[in-house]
């Protein structure tokens, strides 16, 4: 407690060597270009285009020339494909509408993940998917794919009433089911999509500043500590383990993206539940 | 945490202001949306399929082009087989019309050495015939001769004593002895 109450005052006390909490600040960074217009950037902003088109310029180098026996860059582009196609893809829409939706899904897998990506590279250190637009663009994409899968498999009414009158259930059951539904399926779902993502990767950025800047502030910015700075050997340790496991949580919310998106899909072609 | 709004950079929204993005947020998201959607659709994806059913299908090739080998060497195989019991076969048919041409041959020369020996027993048969008929003849002609000799040696002699009769008829017999000793020599 002693340590909290320590923090906090220091925290108070502007850049004087004291310990600086992360803050939503950090997903707001000043303008550096076109300041005041509609294309202004910032360092989120420059971050997440430098992880799409190095993602996208990789996936062209290993696949522009493709050959039968690929060599160490297209096997393991094929291989990521590879793995959209049928992990996500194939399995759960099966191999025709897999195919079909194999560029949205890839696409979304491959822009989320590199966007993701981009919170533990040194030097970048934020996720460019940690400003809530960038997984709101990528739930606005999976709401209107899944509708348009829907539509365009059943017609307008039928899909509508499968998606909110479940076949089967006796017709009193509708009063309550209806709503739960139409809420569900329309709004919760690309809500929830772009939140858990946005969630994700925000609480991951705090957590990996606030190791980091804890061990900074213990090992060499904060003053007559004592035995209290071998705290920063835990926070360091805290700080290693959390970029870790926000890799894994990167490839993993991409991952459930991806997937969530392919089974709403799935649902909205399915002839029934 | 009161700290949140301290601080510093650029204007930090809270609360609901935390979803509402700014305009240049909008831009510079659907920004690199839309190229990754556009790039993956027109290039990355078909580039990753034209791969992948190249390959295919040159597994496929490769599968139907060792299937129409084996076939291939399944009916050179087969045609071998069959050609080598065809000269089996033949091999067999020759061998036998070898065998049956063999006794055959041997019968014939069975055949001819029998009527050869046959040949040679008749004419040693008529050889012996025309010999004793010979024989017969000269017999015969000498028979009357001896008989007109010894008619007329008994003629030129006394009959009427036996003793003299009996020595010509033994001078007779012992000279035609001698004679037919001679002529026996002659021959």
């Amino acid at each position: 407690m002693n340590l909290v109450t320590n923090v906090s005052v220091l925290t108070a006390a502007e850049d004087d060597g004291g310990f600086h909490a992360p803050t939503l600040a950090e997903f707001f960074p000043p303008a550096i270009f076109f300041e005041g217009t509609p294309f202004e950037m910032n360092r989120i902003v420059l971050v997440r285009m430098l992880a799409v088109l190095v993602m996208l310029l990789l996936f062209w180098l290993a696949l522009r020339r493709g050959t039968r026996v690929p060599g160490r860059g297209q096997s393991v582009a094929e291989m990521a494909i590879g793995f959209v196609k049928d992990q996500i893809g194939d399995q759960v829409l099966g191999a025709k509408d897999g195919k079909r939706f194999l560029p949205l899904l890839a696409g979304m897998f491959f822009g989320i993940l590199a966007m993701n990506l981009t919170g533990i590279i040194p030097g970048l250190n934020i996720a460019g998917s940690s400003i809530f637009i960038v997984p709101a663009t990528f739930a606005l994409a999976a709401y209107i794919a899944f509708v348009y899968a829907g539509i365009k498999q059943h017609g307008g009414w039928k899909y509508f009433k499968n998606q909110l009158f479940l076949p089967g259930v006796p017709w009193p059951i509708y009063i309550i089911l209806t709503p739960v539904e139409l809420l569900n399926i329309f709004i919760v779902r690309p809500i929830s999509l772009s939140l858990r993502l946005l969630l994700n990767m925000m609480v991951g950025h705090l957590l990996l500043v606030l190791c980091f800047s804890a061990t900074h502030f213990f090992f060499i910015t904060g003053q007559d500590l004592g035995l209290l700075s071998l705290f920063g050997v835990a926070t360091l340790v805290g700080g290693i383990a959390m970029t870790g496991i926000e890799l894994a949580v990167a490839v993993l919310q991409a991952y459930i993206f991806t997937l969530l998106t392919a089974v709403y899909i799935q649902q909205s072609v399915a002839d029934e539940h | 945490m009161p700290e949140i709004t301290l601080a510093a950079g650029g204007e930090v929204p809270s609360g609901i202001g935390l979803f509402i993005p700014a305009v240049y947020d909008i831009v510079w998201s659907l920004i690199p949306f839309a190229l990754i959607m556009l790039l993956f659709w027109k290039l990355i994806i078909p580039a990753f399929s034209k791969i992948i059913n190249e390959r295919t299908e040159a597994i496929e090739g490769g599968i139907a082009k060792a299937q129409s080998v084996q076939a291939q060497a399944d009916a050179a195989l087969e045609q071998y087989e069959a050609q080598l019991a065809e000269g089996r076969a033949e091999a067999a048919r020759i061998r036998e019309q070898a065998r049956a041409e063999g006794a055959q041959i041997l019968a014939e020369f069975k055949e001819q050495a029998s009527a050869e020996s046959a040949r040679i027993t008749a004419n040693a048969h008529l050889q012996i015939e025309a010999e004793r008929q010979a024989a017969l003849v000269s017999l015969r002609s000498e028979v009357g001769s001896l008989a007109i000799d010894l008619a007329s040696g008994v003629v030129k002699a006394n009959l009427s004593d036996d003793q003299r009769a009996t020595e010509l008829v033994d001078r007779f017999l012992a000279d035609l002895e001698s004679s037919e000793a001679a002529g026996k020599g002659v021959r």
